[in-house]
């Protein structure tokens, strides 16, 4: 690990001026910066601790939705009792995900802004343009049975490892930050991903020093609310596909993916084919895929997924 | 050899690293463009207990809560495994709540409680967890153990306070004590002797007393 200083951040607006500095990263839970920097893939000059801004409540809004802080460990946003009753589809994607361990840990925004758990990112012997800009992508010809179908490009087919965040898709949730000049923003979570084109390395539309301070998501909408989490193993492992759906008593609903793109991925325009079964949605949730010869099975899985959790749905609304 | 610019490669790096072809593969990747700090200068200061004793430590940023315990505290029951936050091998309780003390910095720990298998029991008045362990035979090499054991602990107390996991059928009732349940909320240990069914029977010998 390189050396870096070390501050406790004192407010929000405070954290975000001094992560403006090159160099600065802010940390929270840590389970996954600190995992990188020891393999020297991130390397940050200096340590913003956010642990101590109070950004760790659920309050209900006005609207009647929740506003989740940032700093919400995983598990106790799994377990918050509205968050089960009203919005089961994120307590479902969050358990599906990582360890015990890491739930306690991980927060709200660190899950969002995770990095990819591409191969060839992590391996600091291979070409990645995420890692490093313009040295190609040895992914790409490579081993990628894991990685993306739908929505690369040339330089990058990673995968958005989070399954937390493909719940937040299909909730409509909205990203609340503030930046590095004090001005707050609000991003729905639809915009919050930018696709990979040249320029893999840029995320997130965050700008330098900008802070998540909390999540919120609008009023329940009812509905059965489903994560299907299709791995190489039963438990502790990112997905090859995940269906997170929601679907109403009249079979409507809505529908996101996890494990085929670089972000959570969700197309409106499918959705309205859900009544008539998997078949049509996946075919439009799948437009333009591009998969290699080793992670093309993707495709024929994310509509048998589909049509395993439509099942589900009928089942459990009977 | 080349000649290397001085800015590229410190002899404090060197000796730090301790090869000189680690230095040449990470630098020009990870630290382009990015001013260097020198490790001497950025000790930061943490007070936290550990098993109900204070402790006040100046620390390089960079050491783990793991590496704390281990170096500086000579708690060497807690163990090193992948230093990844894969196999769970370093699980400690902090609030009591288990983490994998690898992946969290010491420093981020101020005023924290930290509880490591040193503060379970002692050879004489074992721990009802580590009497099972023993009991049941839940290992083999037994490097995994002190982090199954701290797991376990928390894992109980997790399903205690209705915490849902991945295999809970209904969110919205108590969680059911059951195999499947211990099973899937063990997943972040791994044994790699596989000692795992005499590991689930140790745990559910003493769930079944105290749930």
């Amino acid at each position: 690990m390189k050396a870096f200083s070390y501050e406790r951040a004192q407010s929000p607006a405070q954290a975000a001026a001094a992560a403006f500095k090159p160099g600065a990263k802010f940390i929270a839970g840590g389970t996954n910066l600190l995992d990188l920097m020891k393999l020297e893939i991130e390397a940050p000059t200096h340590l913003i601790d956010v642990n101590g801004l109070n950004l760790d409540r659920i309050e209900s809004t006005p609207e009647g939705g929740l506003r989740i802080g940032a700093l919400v460990r995983n598990t106790d946003l799994a377990a918050d009792a509205r968050v089960r009753r009203d919005y089961a589809l994120l307590t479902r994607a969050l358990v599906a995900g990582a360890s015990g361990q890491l739930r306690n840990k991980a927060t709200t925004a660190g899950n969002l802004l995770q990095r990819t758990r591409c191969p060839y990112f992590y391996d600091t012997n291979q070409a990645c343009n995420k890692r490093q800009p313009g040295s190609g992508c040895a992914a790409i010809g490579g081993i990628s049975r894991q990685l993306a179908v739908v929505g690369a490009s040339e330089a990058c087919i990673a995968t958005h490892p989070s399954d937390m965040a493909v719940a937040l898709r299909a909730l409509d949730a909205t990203v609340e930050t503030v930046r590095a000049d004090g001005t707050s923003r609000e991003i729905p979570i639809a915009a919050f991903y930018r696709a990979p084109g040249a320029t893999p390395h840029l995320e997130t539309v965050l700008e330098r020093g900008e802070l998540i301070t909390a999540v919120t998501l609008p009023r329940p909408i009812g509905g059965i609310h489903l994560y299907h989490k299709v791995r190489d193993r039963a438990s502790y492992a990112f997905a090859l596909v995940s269906v997170g759906a929601i679907i109403q008593p009249d079979g409507t609903g809505r529908v996101a993916l996890g494990g085929v793109a670089h972000q959570p991925w969700r197309v409106e325009a499918a959705e309205a084919d859900l009544p008539q079964g998997a078949k049509a949605v996946a075919a439009k949730l799948m437009e333009g895929a591009r998969p290699t010869e080793q992670n093309a099975f993707k495709l024929p899985l994310v509509e048998r997924t589909l049509a395993s959790v439509i099942a589900q749905s009928k089942g459990a609304a009977s | 050899m080349p000649h290397h610019d001085p800015a590229e490669l410190s002899r404090r790096e060197f000796l730090l690293t301790g090869s000189t072809a680690m230095v040449l593969t990470a630098v020009p990747s990870a630290l382009k463009g990015q001013e260097k700090v020198d490790p001497s200068s950025i000790a930061s200061h943490v007070d936290f207990e550990v098993n109900g004793q204070a402790h006040s430590l100046t620390l390089d940023p960079r050491t783990t809560l793991l590496d704390a315990l281990r170096e500086h505290l000579h708690l060497t029951g807690t163990k090193k495994g992948c230093d990844h936050g894969q196999c769970g091998a370093c699980t400690v309780m902090v609030n009591g709540r288990r983490i994998n003390s690898c992946l969290t910095l010491a420093v981020m720990h101020q005023a924290d409680r930290i509880t490591t298998i040193e503060g379970l029991g002692s050879p004489e008045h074992l721990h009802p967890l580590q009497a099972a362990f023993v009991h049941c035979d839940g290992y083999q090499c037994g490097y995994c153990t002190s982090g199954q054991i701290c797991s376990s602990i928390a894992m109980l107390a997790e399903i205690r306070a209705g915490i849902p996991s991945h295999v809970t059928q209904d969110l919205t009732a108590p969680v059911p004590l059951s195999e499947a349940e211990i099973r899937e909320r063990m997943s972040g240990n791994i044994c790699r002797c596989g000692a795992y069914s005499n590991i689930v029977e140790a745990i559910t010998q003493v769930a079944g007393k105290t749930a």
